[in-house]
């Protein structure tokens, strides 16, 4: 008799406390938005290449400029990035930035339903950072911690277009580690496109 | 000498220029004007030039971008998604006191999801399934739907959602594409004691508390056993004019801040598993589990106990405890191909002095045609009381998309 009360009472107080804990909640974020964005692109961007070396008052004259290129895909471009994606590459050209031998990307992919869009930036073809700019699905959100994040760091492209580098992964978040890897390494193909696109063009 | 040379060489030269064009001033004026007519039309022709320059950049921009727009369309901007996941089985088992056996071929699982984005907060989502191929009376098997719910982010990495919907308890109940785990069957812990797949009717919300520490609350539907009834799985009514006379709260607190690594907490109470009919029995389950993935090792390893009140004990002895656990450790060679080891035990008749448990051991492999086609191998020993337990071999292909 006494484990019956035991049960209601804790079923009778987890509804209460759960049915509080919800009015609160949405009382005390109704007004914050849910769009899931964490950084815009020109913001990124800006951050990326104000990141300086040891000298920053020095860098701001001395450093070339950050050049805003585009990437034209050619039909050789599309046919090794659908390697790297698994799926044909949506849209005619990939804006970037660059200078010197760093780019920095933002590039979109879809994690289970909802596109996530994510930074990448790689210097001398390795990768420097990738950061999560915005996602929109509702579960899988930890790809965006710097801890997840920075498993990235260094990682190559491999001769079969894939990372040179184990990244682990999140349970129950299959589809956007896998988004975010390929994103990752077609950053990395684009970085060596845009490097010899600039060589190239030296006079 | 040298200088005098030199003042008649310039001498000479200037009267022969002189001499040979003397133009008036008149023809001077006339010149210049002439000239600066023509300076006037190129520089408007360099201007036309350079608006049509700026135009076609428009153009071409605008013809790009409306392109590029309507290449991306169907990707970014659609707001039905369709999916699906299925899976195949083939079952060679003997039991252990030879007095039967199981050769069975089974469509065990056909999914389809269908998911819709209302705006950018709120959204719906369902899984209808067709289980074991064939449903209709006297059939093997069922149409089911599994989930069907309007979600809503109500705040930054806050979500409600209502309707029908997997239970947060587990590994396997919310995540259960063939290619996510090893084994071709759903290990039997979470089977038989969780007992998964479950999915109730109600109301949820979740979110994150912390970077990496996340909660779950869902007020629910409960579950409902039938005369004779003990086991938790029996007792699901799967939201078909169920009975609500006593609702359940289930709550999880799940840790994801390391890469690699999950650990989570569940409770869950239930009021009355008899939903009010006879004697009340109320209920509480609770589960952990951790899943720890370190380059290509992996490790899964849960436990889960039902307490239901000594009343349930009159319907069969020992009913009141129901406990299980398993541990998974496995090994990933490449994206190809993985093998697993599993060692397993539950017993629905925990709170009984006799050996109730069932134990099995399970050891396989997965084998990736694609990262979301598996074909899977695995040979089961399974100890029952009684000799019951079944030996043998399983085999699998399942996809999801």
């Amino acid at each position: 008799m006494a484990l019956i009360s035991v049960h209601r009472q804790l079923y009778r107080a987890a509804a209460v406390y759960s049915l509080a804990a919800f009015l609160t909640l949405t009382s005390l974020v109704a007004a914050a938005a849910a769009t899931g964005v964490f950084q815009s692109g020109p913001d990124f961007i800006a951050e990326v290449f104000s990141i300086t070396t040891s000298d920053p008052i020095n860098q701001q004259s001395t450093a070339p400029p950050v050049q805003q290129k585009t990437l034209w895909l050619t039909e050789d471009i599309r046919s090794h990035a659908a390697r790297i994606l698994g799926h044909p590459l949506a849209g005619l050209r990939v804006r970037y930035s660059q200078r010197g031998d760093k780019t920095a990307w933002i590039l979109e992919e879809i994690g289970k339903e909802m596109p996530i869009t994510i930074g990448v930036v790689v210097t001398d073809n390795r990768i420097q950072q990738v950061k999560i700019l915005a996602y929109r699905e509702s579960r899988g959100g930890e790809v965006r911690y710097p801890a997840y994040t920075q498993q990235y760091r260094g990682a190559t492209l491999t001769e079969e277009l894939g990372l040179s580098q184990n990244i682990d992964g999140i349970t129950g978040a299959t589809l956007s580690v896998w988004a975010v890897n390929k994103v990752a390494a077609l950053a990395l193909y684009f970085h060596s496109l845009a490097i010899q696109q600039s060589d190239t063009n030296l006079p | 000498m040298k200088k005098q040379l030199l003042a008649t060489f310039i001498g000479l030269n200037i009267s022969a220029a002189a001499q040979a064009a003397t133009p008036s001033m008149e023809e001077m004026w006339q010149l210049i004007q002439q000239q600066q007519s023509e300076i006037a039309e190129l520089k408007q022709q360099l201007s036309d030039n350079d608006a049509r320059i700026k135009e076609t950049e428009i153009v071409s921009e605008a013809t790009i971008s409306a392109v590029e727009k309507m290449v991306t369309a169907p990707v970014a901007n659609s707001k039905t998604t369709f999916g699906g996941y299925g899976e195949m089985h083939y079952n060679s088992l003997d039991r252990d006191d030879s007095l039967a056996s199981k050769d069975e071929i089974d469509f065990h699982r056909f999914v389809m999801f269908t998911g819709h984005q209302f705006s950018e907060n709120v959204r719906f989502f369902s899984e209808l399934e067709v289980e074991h191929s064939i449903a209709g009376e006297g059939q093997a098997g069922e149409v089911e739907l599994e989930q069907a719910y309007i979600e809503w982010d109500f705040a930054s990495h806050q979500r409600a959602k209502a309707g029908l919907f997997l239970l947060p308890i587990g590994i396997i109940n919310e995540t259960h594409e063939p290619e996510t785990f090893y084994g071709t069957e759903r290990n039997n812990v979470e089977k038989n004691i969780i007992p998964a797949t479950w999915w109730e009717g109600g109301a949820a919300i979740g979110g994150e508390i912390s970077e990496g520490l996340s909660y779950d609350i869902a007020l629910h539907s409960g579950l409902y056993l039938g005369a004779g009834k003990y086991k938790p799985r029996d007792g699901r009514q799967k939201v078909g004019e169920a009975k609500a006379d006593d609702m359940a709260f289930t709550g999880r607190l799940k840790y994801t801040a390391i890469p690699g690594l999950e650990i989570a907490a569940s409770v869950q109470v239930q009021s009355d598993v008899h939903q009010g009919e006879g004697e009340e029995i109320g209920a509480t389950l609770f589960e952990t589990h951790i899943a720890w993935k370190r380059d290509a090792f992996q490790l899964r390893a849960l436990y889960a106990r039902w307490d239901f009140d000594n009343a349930i004990n009159s319907i069969v002895a020992g009913a009141d405890e129901q406990t299980g656990f398993y541990i998974e450790p496995s090994y990933r060679f490449n994206d190809k191909v993985g093998l697993f080891a599993r060692y397993s035990e539950y017993d629905n008749l925990a709170g009984s002095s006799t050996d109730t448990a069932v134990e099995q051991f399970d050891i396989g492999l997965n084998y990736w045609l694609h990262p979301n086609v598996v074909f899977k191998m695995d040979y089961q020993n399974q100890d029952a009381p009684g000799e019951a337990g079944y030996d043998g071999l399983n085999l699998g292909v399942g996809y999801s998309f």
